[in-house]
């Protein structure tokens, strides 16, 4: 169970523009993810949509004063990192694991 | 159970670095979107982003280190990771789309760089007289 929010005024107004700031950038990402005309672009909108959610999560583990969205955005980071690689290697040399 | 905020300087602290990261985690976005092509587009996610999720980490840490009982360190594991593999991320994205021969706005290098061959300084000068 997570603490309630805190009752400070301005880190609550300042979480709030920064969850919307955050939110456009996820939605920009990805459009680039569904628009961008090649693949390496698509691999970029993907690794930056996957920086954008760690930014969230640790938006989300301020206003809700819990320690527990730490391991979900390290995770989310470690996974990001291994879908960038994977996907870099199979473009160039047209298989992952050799 | 929380507590209110007593301290204003902490929170102000805490607000701007909040602010601060993410701008540049939008303005990063706003690049990925905006920018004419990949090799351009590969510089602002990478960047800017990084920078700003850096940024909304340190704000977390000092909020945590001053809510909670000691001083909180789960984000410096976060932070070191995403400055440690942003770069190498990029780097492989630039590979394979140098691989693929996606075209930017200047020339591509010639074939013998792109294919890894031995360069002899002669091309490099031939290359960058082009």
């Amino acid at each position: 169970m997570s603490d309630l929010p805190n009752s400070g005024i301005i880190l609550n107004g300042a979480l709030a523009i920064a969850f919307v700031l955050v939110g456009a950038a996820l939605l920009m990402s990805l459009w680039r993810l569904v628009v961008g005309p090649d693949q390496p672009d698509r691999i970029l909108a993907l690794d930056t949509l996957y920086v954008n959610t760690v930014a969230l999560l640790v938006l989300l583990g301020v206003q809700l004063a819990s320690n527990l969205y730490f391991e979900a955005a390290l995770l989310i980071a470690l996974i990001g990192f291994v879908g960038t690689a994977a996907l870099a290697k199979y473009l160039t040399r047209g298989d992952i694991i050799e | 159970m929380s507590t209110p905020l007593p301290d204003l300087g902490v929170e102000i602290l805490v607000s701007a670095l909040i602010l601060i990261g993410a701008l540049f985690s939008f303005l990063g976005s706003l690049g990925l979107i905006r920018l004419r092509d990949f090799y351009s587009r590969l510089h602002s996610p990478t960047k800017a982003t990084t920078l700003g999720v850096g940024s909304l980490l340190v704000a977390s840490a000092v909020f945590f280190s001053w809510h909670g009982p000691g001083p909180s360190l789960h984000e410096v594991l976060v932070a070191l990771f995403l400055f440690i593999t942003a770069p190498v991320g990029a780097h492989l994205m630039a590979k394979a789309a140098l691989h693929l021969r996606t075209r930017g706005q200047s020339e591509l290098p010639s074939e013998e760089l792109l294919e890894g061959k031995k360069v002899t300084g002669a091309d490099l000068d031939r290359d960058s007289g082009r």
